[in-house]
């Protein structure tokens, strides 16, 4: 690392460059801001809050796969957790609290936007894979799995070491989170589990990913010796590193699990609100 | 019937976590295809500058450090020179250890030349600025940095404690970390030149 005072430059160039990030990020922020005009002139306006949402949770997945922080993420254990929180928790919680997908398909071009796509050939593959993806047991198995299979040492290894694999890996969390909370997030009560089920797979989540948090952090040995073979980004105790490391696996990741609780105890609030106001709206329409 | 599955789940997970397992032929562990091949363009301990090419039709096996070292580099050079020594001649000539100091700074040429010849003429000290260190350590994956000076003005440094072995084609071949004996380096290192 150069050791000349960092710069808003430096700091924001990317360590590796990866081009499906770049491509990703700019197609969905330019389809968003297209989507947010489209509806707006058709007098439905996208609210302030989601907007921000979506925006904050696209930047900070952004900032931890693209820019200097990504090669902290790749030489030091408790850096690569900090990374592995934002791709696999914060980023997608934020997106999908944001619910961006109208607004993503009212930015795609009015052809695209008048295609059928579920009458599409192969359209019934992607359709039934992802309902299989969402089917809850298996959402969070997956979601804690992938935690659990990224961490095996062995595996771990492999991921630091080998670039392709390093890509697989991020990729792959970022997208299990953003499948895991939007099935949580989802605002709609007939799509996906009811709200009283989503708090139970909440919290059976929290459990294993605890025990992962803890046993790492209490681990006196060194589980993760890629860090030492690779060389860190700077001097740090191997053992305090992991220990920083663990407890970033272990705590905010079961605080994730309580904040989406409390959205899903607004969400329960919402909806006896609507179901108590809905009795009289039917009268009024008769 | 949820609540069973995430039992089940629990199970399941506990059972994953568990499994770890090495290569079994090699005691390092094979990176055949997963890193590039031998390229640098650095300077000698005699100020030349040098690249892999100087090197090539031999293995070389490159390790990150510095001469102000106070316990990888030392050991791990002293390592692989017993390694080395438990290898037939024929086998040891086929061989180069390249020793890339990450601290130029204090690492001049000369100094590195001491430092390598005290461990044999197969031992061979190389440097560079800044960019030349930087573009080399991103291209095999490792990193380095430095710790804060103190009143002395000597100051730690993060290195890879691992050695890449390249083949006489310059193809990345095995990784021998910090843990391997001096007979399980001689091993593999003997395999590999047979292979």
């Amino acid at each position: 690392m150069p050791d000349s005072a960092p710069t808003w430059i430096t700091v924001l160039t990317p360590w590796e460059f990866y081009p499906s990030v770049v491509l990703v990020s700019l197609v969905t922020v330019t389809l968003y801001i297209r989507g947010m005009r489209r509806l707006r002139a058709t007098g439905h306006p996208v609210s302030f809050a989601r907007s921000l949402s979506f925006f904050v949770g696209v930047a900070i997945t952004y900032a931890v796969l693209h820019t200097q922080f990504d090669y902290y993420a790749q030489y030091l254990f408790f850096a690569h957790r900090l990374q592995h929180l934002v791709l696999h928790h914060l980023g997608p919680f934020f997106i999908a609290l944001a619910a961006p997908w109208s607004v993503l398909a009212a930015g795609l071009p009015q052809r695209w936007r008048d295609v059928n796509w579920r009458a599409l050939p192969g359209a019934w593959l992607i359709v039934g894979g992802y309902r299989i993806l969402q089917f809850p047991p298996l959402a969070a198995f997956l979601f804690v799995g992938i935690i659990f299979f990224w961490l095996t040492p062995s595996i771990h290894f492999y991921a630091m070491l080998d670039l392709k694999l390093y890509h697989l890996m991020n990729w792959s969390m970022f997208l299990d989170g953003l499948l895991f909370w939007w099935l949580i997030l989802n605002p709609s009560p007939q799509q996906g589990p009811s709200f009283g089920w989503r708090i139970i797979i909440l919290l059976a989540i929290m459990v294993p990913q605890i025990l992962l948090g803890a046993y790492i952090t209490l681990s006196e040995s060194t589980l993760y010796d890629i860090y030492a073979i690779c060389g860190r980004a700077f001097p740090i105790a191997p053992a305090a590193d992991q220990m920083v490391g663990g407890v970033i696996t272990w705590i905010p990741p079961a605080m994730m699990s309580a904040i989406a609780i409390l959205v899903m105890l607004s969400y329960i609030r919402r909806q006896d609100m609507v179901s108590a106001r809905s009795p009289g709206a039917l009268t009024g329409a008769a | 019937m949820t609540a069973i599955r995430l039992v089940f789940i629990a199970i399941v997970l506990a059972l994953t976590s568990a499994c770890s397992q090495e290569p079994v032929e090699w005691s390092g562990t094979d990176i055949s295809g997963m890193l590039p091949e031998l390229k640098f363009s650095l300077q000698s301990e005699n100020a030349a500058p040098v690249s892999e090419q100087d090197f090539t039709g031999k293995y070389n096996i490159l390790f990150f450090g510095y001469t102000y070292c106070p316990d990888i580099c030392p050991t791990t050079l002293a390592r692989l020179k017993s390694a080395l020594s438990k290898l037939e001649a024929a086998e040891q000539q086929r061989i180069n250890i390249l020793f890339v100091s990450v601290d130029p700074k204090r690492d001049a040429p000369e100094q590195l030349k001491a430092y390598t010849d005290a461990f044999g003429s197969e031992f061979i000290g190389l440097t560079g600025d800044m960019d030349a260190l930087q573009t080399l350590t991103k291209r095999y994956r490792v990193a380095f940095g430095y710790g804060k000076p103190d009143e002395t003005g000597a100051y730690e440094v993060s290195h890879s404690s691992a050695a890449f072995v390249f083949d006489a084609d310059g193809k990345a071949r095995l990784l021998l970390r910090d843990d391997l004996s001096a007979d399980m380096i001689a091993k593999d290192l003997d395999q590999l030149l047979k292979s």
